[in-house]
């Protein structure tokens, strides 16, 4: 069984479909066959890549030459260059061949190698997506655990109605709305953030680093606000299914207090099903991030993807696929080894 | 429905009786889900409003040849909501696109249902290889990043409402066929499942007349919750350019209006009336669904 991507589905497996283990002498077998799984899914990927991206329309060469007069000769040059004069099933064998030694091609439209072009962006994206996991994650823990150890009262109804609200917003219309209102300004309110980007350009030494964290305001403040309700939502439900336990009584029974109890014992259980949840917003936040990205025109493969898509930049959108699905698969994996161990439980 | 029971209960009146006594009672709970019931009135006004939107608005609303007014004009008493580049009413075109929003928002989410519940039945019916693989395709699905693969898929074809219904329903069904096939499963181990079968009922018989009344309720459930993430995987999708260009909808209003510059000029009365729009949409199939829920399942606990 392969990890499951949404909350109710995290929130099912942790009652019904949890990792089998047998024992803890079982565990090697257990991560054998996750890892396995993980290559399998890997490899469908890799061949989806390929074949998904061949049904654009329209000649790639043509594309590249952008409408200059080119003649038949450069044509069959470029055809060769790229490798697309060979049969469909030779491109396929060669492409898969080289993305397993971790080369994807060149891209047509910087004419880079495909590889250069994802490690450098890619920081750029571990570095939004990174604070902004961080964030969401300690305020969806904290915050649903402030509302399920109060639940029913006014400060868990605002709690969770703020938070369904924030997640029913489409991440680029906040972002847009933040850039109007604090980076353009309105009335009275002066520009107090950049538009886009990632840097001035210029700055050097700590006055970069300072630089690039105003440019990562407003990205971060749009990706924390509509993804931190899905972990306060999970926080929340685990925390109340923990509220009646017995050994919650037996904790108060014992006179500790009730900061102690719900420190102590009762958010420790209750955080079980957010780990898996965790672990899988890694992944999709990597890869749901291009919004986010184009709107503010922050450097990373999110905005790559989209810039390589409306070309279409074959060899690139391959290769950034295969990333953003990688992202997940290994998340999910990761999600799947860590839960047995963290819940003696599931190894029943 | 009929009321000819009382007289003279056949099994197929009787059935149909306590099907009408589920429902009753089923409403009966929801009405105490409050967050539900404000969800389900959002709904209503919306759903009416995009019905009887040609009353209030001419079909030619969108048209940027005889605009109303002038390119661009603030929020005043002839536009409530400002016009747009073409000078076109915004109030007028917001209402206008709640009817493909919400078109395309329940298409995508029927076609996405449909597909994961005829895998999840099937795959929880059948079992050998059959459910291998399928259970196999779905797991494939289940990681595949969906928002990428949907943007992908909408390359991949032409720019059209079908594309976008099928791009979304393509790439959502999975989580519906899991949890279809683990409610499949459970239903099957029950002893009228056997009967039937003792019976001579064949796989059509019991998949349809015995497995799916069982998953129903599970299926509305997730519908209600798939229709919110449709709505705004459509407005995502023409945001970006991959909708229809030629209808207007509310994600494509915030794509015109990024391309007309009105986030550099800050002309936010712009942006602000689409996103709300669908923001409050999203929301209200997002609290019915959890009310939905949190009906069928009490131990869920969502709205606790």
């Amino acid at each position: 069984m392969t990890a499951d991507a949404t909350p109710a589905l995290v929130e099912d497996r942790q009652r019904a479909a949890g990792p089998r283990v047998r024992k803890s002498s079982a565990y090697p077998r257990y991560l054998a066959g996750k890892v396995a799984g993980a290559a399998v899914s890997l490899l469908a990927v890799l061949v989806t890549s390929f074949f998904l991206f061949r049904l654009i329309p329209g000649d790639p060469v043509k594309t590249m030459t952008g409408g200059r007069q080119v003649s038949a000769e450069q044509l069959a040059a470029y055809r060769e260059e790229f490798g697309l004069d060979l049969p469909l099933w030779r491109q396929f064998t060669d492409y898969c061949g080289k993305a397993l030694t971790g080369d994807f091609g060149t891209s047509y439209q910087f004419r880079a190698p495909v590889v250069d072009k994802i490690t450098e962006a890619l920081p750029n994206t571990l570095l939004l997506t990174g604070t902004a996991f961080v964030l969401y994650t300690a305020l969806g823990i904290i915050l649903g655990t402030r509302s399920a150890w109060r639940h029913g009262r006014l400060g868990d109804r605002v709690n969770t109605g703020l938070a369904l609200t924030l997640y029913s917003i489409p991440s680029f219309w906040l972002g847009l709305l933040l850039i109007i209102v604090l980076s353009v300004g309105i009335g009275p309110l002066p520009g107090m953030f950049p538009t886009g980007g990632m840097e001035s350009g210029g700055e050097e030494g700590f006055a970069y680093v300072l630089d690039v964290a105003h440019h990562l305001v407003l990205p971060v403040v749009t990706l924390v606000a509509v993804e931190y309700g899905q972990t306060l939502l999970v926080t929340r439900s685990a925390l109340l299914d923990e509220m009646g336990s017995d050994y919650l009584t037996t904790a108060r029974a014992k006179g500790l207090r009730d900061d102690l109890v719900r420190r102590r014992h009762a958010v420790p259980n209750a955080l079980l099903p957010t780990v898996t949840l965790i672990f899988i917003n890694l992944g999709r936040t990597v890869a749901g991030v291009i919004l986010v990205e184009t709107v503010f025109s922050w450097p990373g493969l999110g905005g790559l993807f989209y810039q390589a898509l409306s070309v279409p930049d074959l060899p690139l959108v391959q290769g950034l696929f295969f990333v953003f699905a990688a992202a997940v698969i290994l998340m999910n994996t990761l999600a799947d080894l860590v839960y047995p161990l963290l819940d003696p439980r599931v190894a029943r | 429905m009929t009321t000819t029971a009382e007289t003279a209960p056949s099994p197929r009146a009787l059935a149909r009786q306590r099907r009408r006594a589920s429902v009753a009672r089923f409403w009966r709970q929801y009405r105490s889900e409050r967050a539900g019931l404000y969800g389900l009135t959002v709904l209503a006004l919306c759903a009416l409003l995009a019905l009887f939107a040609p009353l209030f608005v001419g079909s030619d609303v969108s048209s940027v040849t005889d605009a109303p007014g002038r390119p661009m004009q603030s929020p005043s008493a002839e536009f409530p909501l400002g016009t747009d580049q073409f000078g076109r009413d915004l109030l007028g075109l917001v209402i206008w696109g709640s009817r493909v929003s919400l078109l395309v928002g329940l298409l995508a989410a029927v076609l996405s249902v449909a597909i994961g519940t005829l895998i999840g039945v099937t795959a929880g019916h059948f079992k050998g290889w059959y459910a291998t693989v399928m259970m196999r395709v779905t797991d494939w699905f289940l990681v595949m990043p969906t928002l990428v693969l949907a943007i992908a898929l909408a390359t991949v074809m032409s720019r059209s409402l079908t594309t976008t219904v099928v791009a979304i329903g393509v790439t959502t069904w999975p989580t519906t066929a899991r949890l279809v096939r683990a409610q499949t499963l459970a239903v099957e181990t029950r002893p009228y499942i056997e009967r039937a079968q003792a019976l001579g009922g064949g796989h059509w018989h019991v998949m349809s007349r015995h497995v799916l009344p069982n998953v129903m309720p599970l299926v509305l459930a997730q519908t209600t919750l798939i229709i919110s993430s449709a709505i705004l995987a459509e407005a995502t999708l023409a945001f970006l350019g991959l909708g229809d260009p030629t209808v207007v909808s509310w994600g494509g209003l915030l794509q015109d209006a990024r391309e007309a510059g009105a986030v550099s000029a800050g002309d936010w009365w712009y942006l602000v009336p689409p996103g709300i729009a669908i923001a409050v949409v999203a929301l209200a199939f997002t609290l019915c669904g959890r009310a939905v829920e949190a009906v069928l399942n009490p131990r869920l606990g969502v709205s606790r």
